[in-house]
């Protein structure tokens, strides 16, 4: 219960940000040239001033910013974000059909970096400066100097191209018209390539702060104390040094779900997959900045939620911290 | 001297220095080599590497000469890592420094406005960022430096707050010494070390940000930018490769040069943590 309370009072001092983050985002976009009306009426091929007026009072837009603003902050809290002039349809409608696949695609690539990452650099720190230490760490410097959206592409061209083994892009084939399993199937093989693409980066930041952190550990008295013991090294590393130097790990995923999110632009992109990601690309390009938004508006808010999952993971790995106070 | 024989002892190291060497020597004999615009078209489309031997890595979509971008664009990525890292540092270490140094209701004030930016999807900012105010090449830069400084900005605050209450500020306190001098002359020299070394980090990402906005066309098009290049080779990605494969070899090279050198001086100034 301590925990929960702790993890809810660091959600309430994130309500300030979010509020902050919102306000800087909608004076941003009051500077961009062309508003919805603009949008609009490009879409509709032009009309006369009077339309645009019109139109303009119907949107709220002939008002002073700050009560646009006002009017705005209104809207986001009874959670409506708008209309989407190029989709016409609400921006929330727009984003709920998109945010699956998104969502998808984060927890598949975090949990191959997370998994991997641990693996591989528990290894890397059983075999300090050998030469799988070596190795492994060289692979991880590569990875993370490699741009995703090229990874994505060579793939493509190995994987689907070549050797077509799996599909170059898109969410599933609806042409085969699978239901139940078979469709999970088809999905997964989708997105098999998008996380690996999105996953590789963080799989090298994983495995680096992995491999550090447990030499770090590994070094502490209580290790000492249990190979005094005449523990084996395998129960060691499992029963008593993992779990500590997960912390970091941990820490990193809060640190990361950002970076993460913005990744998936990049990806969705190069694999045509209907997320978030590619929906804010094509709002950029669109200049539908009410979509945009929206969508700052949902990643702001997914990243305080992850950051809220992992104060609760953390509190559960070190019971210190919910201790302390 | 002695810093450049503890750089020298990692050869991961020198490794990168090498690497970086040459991409920064690339960039120098662009215009002695490619002395023609290396976005005016060269030869026939679509000629493959070592077809041709005036084009040594063949021609992209339009006939333009491959290896002629990648050495032009040599440039375009250190000039935009330099620069948008330099705007990342300043903008960084400033709040950093006034953050750390006064703390109290500045310093919560500072905080939860970096705390903002690292909220936000750093890549989303750079979208909206562009969307707002165009992307050539001077807009996209800056953009990358706006959206790289919280890390920094938090590294450096985390110094000043080790060094605020020592004895040497405290003396420079009692010297009546302006608070501006005290946090630029006296305790920054001493906080910058870790802040230049994390430099690195700021400019690998930096360049990955502009290759990955250049990729989705985003970015300045009337420049030989690497990752304009990728983009346009996705267009052929079936049968000629070879136009994206290049230029993403060259970005991967240029960012895992630098963050070699950036993990050599950081073993080099930091020699309790050798061998981890």
């Amino acid at each position: 219960m301590r925990i929960l309370s702790l993890a809810l009072k660091r959600l309430a001092a994130s309500l300030p940000t979010l509020v902050f983050i919102l306000i800087g985002m909608f004076l941003l976009l009051k500077l961009a040239p062309g508003d919805t009306v603009d949008a609009l009426l490009a879409q509709m091929g032009g009309a006369d001033a009077k339309v645009a007026a019109d139109l303009r009072s119907f949107y709220g837009l002939d008002m002073s910013v700050a009560a646009q603003l006002g009017n705005y902050l209104w809207r986001l809290v009874r959670f409506d974000l708008g209309f989407s002039a190029i989709y016409g349809k609400p921006v929330s409608t727009v984003i709920i059909e998109r945010l699956p696949a998104t969502l998808l695609l984060m927890v598949s690539a975090l949990s191959f970096a997370f998994f991997f990452g641990l693996v591989l650099g528990v290894l890397a720190a059983r075999r300090v400066n050998r030469w799988p230490d070596t190795l492994i760490s060289t692979v991880g410097l590569i990875f993370y100097a490699t741009p995703s959206f090229w990874f994505g592409l060579m793939a493509i061209v190995v994987f689907s191209v070549y050797l077509q083994w799996l599909p170059a892009g898109g969410f599933e084939d609806i042409t085969l018209g699978h239901a139940g399993i078979a469709r999970t199937l088809d999905i997964a093989r989708h997105l098999i390539l998008p996380t690996l693409t999105l996953g590789l980066i963080f799989l090298a930041i994983y495995l680096r702060i992995m491999r550090a952190s447990m030499l770090e550990v590994l070094n502490l008295d209580f290790v000492r104390t249990a190979r005094s013991k005449g523990l084996d090294e395998t129960r060691i590393v499992t029963r008593h040094v993992l779990r500590n130097a997960l912390l970091p790990m941990v820490t990193l995923i809060g640190l990361q779900a950002g970076t993460m999110l913005g990744g998936s632009v990049v990806v969705e992109s190069v694999f045509s997959l209907p997320g978030l990601g590619r929906l804010a690309y094509e709002s950029v390009v669109q200049r539908d900045l009410n979509t945009l938004l929206g969508i700052v508006f949902v990643s702001a808010l997914l990243v305080i939620i992850i950051n809220f999952l992992v104060d609760l993971v953390y509190a559960r790995l070190d019971p210190r911290i919910a201790g302390g106070g | 001297m002695s810093l450049l024989r503890a750089y020298c002892r990692s050869p991961s190291a020198v490794v990168g220095l090498v690497l970086l060497l040459i991409v920064v020597a690339m960039a120098a004999s662009a215009g002695w080599l490619f002395p023609r615009d290396p976005l005016a078209l060269a030869g026939r489309p679509l000629v493959w590497p070592g077809d041709n031997p005036r084009f040594s890595f063949g021609t992209d979509n339009s006939g333009r000469d491959i290896a002629a971008q990648i050495f032009h664009g040599a440039r375009i990525s250190l000039l935009i890592g330099v620069v948008a890292t330099s705007i990342a540092i300043v903008i960084g270490v400033v709040i950093g420094a006034i953050s750390g140094y006064y703390g109290g209701w500045v310093d919560t004030v500072l905080m939860r406005v970096t705390e903002a930016f690292q909220t936000l999807p750093n890549f989303l900012l750079l979208l909206v960022l562009v969307a707002v105010f165009g992307s050539n090449l001077m807009t996209v830069t800056i953009a990358i430096g706006v959206v790289s400084w919280p890390a920094p900005a938090r590294l450096t605050r985390a110094e000043f707050l080790s060094f605020r209450n020592r004895e040497f500020v405290q003396a420079c306190r009692t010297l009546g010494m302006k608070d501006r001098q005290i946090i630029f002359r006296e305790i920054l020299p001493n906080a910058l070390p870790p802040v230049i070394v994390y430099a690195s980090v700021v400019m690998a990402v930096a360049i990955l940000l502009e290759s990955a906005l250049a990729f989705l066309r985003l970015s300045d098009p009337n420049v030989a930018s690497w990752g304009n290049l990728i983009g346009l080779g996705r267009d052929v990605l079936r049968i000629q490769w070879y136009v994206s494969a290049i230029p993403g070899l060259a970005i991967l090279l240029t960012v895992l040069a630098v963050s070699l050198v950036g993990q050599g001086l950081n073993d080099a100034l930091n020699p309790r943590l050798k061998g981890r």
